[in-house]
């Protein structure tokens, strides 16, 4: 059975608990973090692009998401180590329109165009 | 890279020193440019012409035909500029800002400078004319005031902008800049860093970074005004492309665009044309005055944002780019800085240095940041940056109002 290729993912600080993908990762990916934590190993969950995060960690729901070492977002539910974590289960603690974007694209879902 | 190879690049570093132009206020220049400035957009193109194949000389000036005390200010702050040696102004002759007023404040400070109206000098062609005779003389006048002196990173003060923003902005590019100006600020030189408007939900941290409490309540008050801003123009600085790229808040983009500040203690807040009133890290806000809100944009552009750190005395600005730009400034040279190492091989003749490596593991945040700070050296001491050898010199101004006490008091505070 073929492996599926490994892509790498950075973490910024060593408290994050989400790192950053610099290349695409698919389903069951195996997956090398770089950053000041050291080199760990991961898989990812479910494809992940370039430019979007990955859970480092369990994320309990309610919890803070950690990147740069602040708190970039929380937790709307329970995410996975190796989870894709963003608008589907991430939302700003500031912008009350968070949670209302579109996962993929980033469109708007919450006007009315009426 | 071995430990030993990493201290000699940082001692390389330390040690750096080159030749500048001291200016009669004792700050120093890295490049002796003549500068032609124009008062309305109506003698912008014999302003042009005049600084045509004029390698040494820019141009920059105001498009409006009524003035506005900013603009006034941000001008004279670039003709001062310490790598600005003679100043030609250049008016039409029917607008309000005054081109002699300008050559007056520039004498002033110990510059040759001269003006005139295009009305008064036979239109296009003589007004050129004129315009080249008056621009050798100022180049023999700044040629022979030219002073050079010794300097070193205690005599510079360095700007940092970022645009054109993706994934690796935050990750790498950002970082390393915010790493070299922790070098910086360490050797005694100064840094400044922008765009207020991209600090949403960093309040906190920003004052935790204060080096003084009145630091931080300029610095809580530069948040809280920013945070009116946004909501009187009702936009966040985070759009769809953002979310596509991956960033999933405000607090994420942010904090990304914050990072070019480093990590050293933030000495207070500037507004736009003034200089750091000591040495160290400061924050420039450009957002207009709160009676204003509705009517001036802070960051229009990423031009504007690189002339505002020029005008606090930047000799040099990082530009930090992931999917590439190919801008450059009038009056000090503009260093491009990408984290993405794809962008840096698709746009090599206008990336001056490759972040992305430390992305790929092939250099640790501070052995980038060393080799900047050496970039940054050989960029003071002569050597053309890619948008420099390119021959890029963007400038751009529009009306704001900063500084003025009441709507009442309106342009002329």
């Amino acid at each position: 059975m073929l492996v599926e290729s490994a892509a790498s993912a950075f973490q910024v600080h060593a408290s994050d608990n989400v790192a950053t993908l610099l290349g695409e990762a698919a389903t069951g990916a195996p997956l090398e973090i770089v950053g000041p934590a050291g080199r760990l190993d991961l898989t990812a969950r479910e494809k992940i692009e370039l430019g979007h995060k990955v859970a480092l960690d369990a994320i309990p729901e309610g919890a803070p998401v950690v990147k740069f070492g602040i708190v970039i977002g929380i937790a709307m539910r329970s995410i996975e180590p190796g989870e894709w974590v963003h608008l589907h289960n991430c939302r700003s603690q500031l912008d009350e329109r968070s949670g209302h974007f579109d996962v993929h694209t980033g469109e708007p879902g919450d006007n009315a165009y009426a | 890279m071995p430990d030993s190879a990493a201290g000699q690049i940082s001692n390389r570093v330390s040690d750096r020193s080159w030749t500048g132009y001291l200016r009669p206020d004792g700050r120093k220049g890295i490049r002796n440019h003549l500068l032609v400035v124009y008062t309305v957009e109506c003698a912008s193109f014999v302003a042009q012409e005049i600084a045509k194949d004029e390698s040494d000389t820019h141009v920059i000036g105001f498009p409006g035909c009524y003035d506005n005390d900013y603009a006034i200010r941000l001008m004279l702050a670039l003709a001062t500029h310490p790598n600005i040696g003679g100043v030609l102004a250049v008016g039409l002759g029917c607008e309000y800002t005054q081109p002699h007023r300008i050559a007056e404040a520039v004498r002033a400070s110990g510059r040759p400078a001269e003006s005139f109206f295009i009305q008064e000098h036979g239109g296009t062609r003589l007004s050129i004319a004129h315009g080249k005779e008056l621009l050798a003389s100022l180049r023999a006048r700044a040629q022979e005031n030219a002073v050079k002196v010794p300097m070193t990173w205690a005599d510079l003060t360095i700007g940092a902008e970022c645009g054109g923003s993706d994934g690796t902005s935050g990750l790498a590019g950002n970082p390393v800049v915010g790493r070299a100006f922790d070098r910086l600020v360490d050797r005694g030189g100064s840094a400044i860093f922008e765009e207020v408007v991209e600090m949403i939900g960093l309040r906190d941290l920003m004052i935790s970074r204060a080096a003084s409490p009145q630091a931080a309540q300029q610095l809580g008050a530069t948040y809280d005004k920013m945070l009116n801003y946004c909501k009187a123009v009702r936009q966040y600085s985070v759009a769809p492309g953002n979310f596509a790229g991956g960033l999933t808040t405000i607090e994420e983009k942010s904090m990304g665009a914050f990072a070019k500040g480093g990590s050293r203690p933030i000495q207070g807040v500037i507004r736009v044309s003034e200089r750091p009133p000591h040495l160290g890290l400061w924050l420039l806000d450009s957002v207009p005055d709160e009676h204003f809100m509705q009517f001036g944009y802070t960051n229009p552009n990423d031009t504007e944002g690189i002339m505002d750190l020029i005008a606090a005395g930047a000799q040099i600005v990082l530009f930090i780019t992931g999917r590439g730009s190919v801008i450059g400034s009038a009056v000090a040279p503009l260093i491009k800085v990408t984290g993405n190492a794809r962008t840096f091989r698709n746009m090599t003749e206008d990336m001056d240095f490759n972040a992305g490596r430390v992305l790929s593991g092939e250099l640790t945040m501070d052995e980038a940041a060393a080799e900047l700070m050496d970039l940054i050296a050989d960029v003071a001491a002569g050597q053309p940056s890619k948008p420099e050898r390119l021959g890029h010199r963007e400038f751009f101004l529009m009306y704001k109002h900063q500084d003025v006490p009441s709507l009442e008091a309106g342009c002329r505070a």
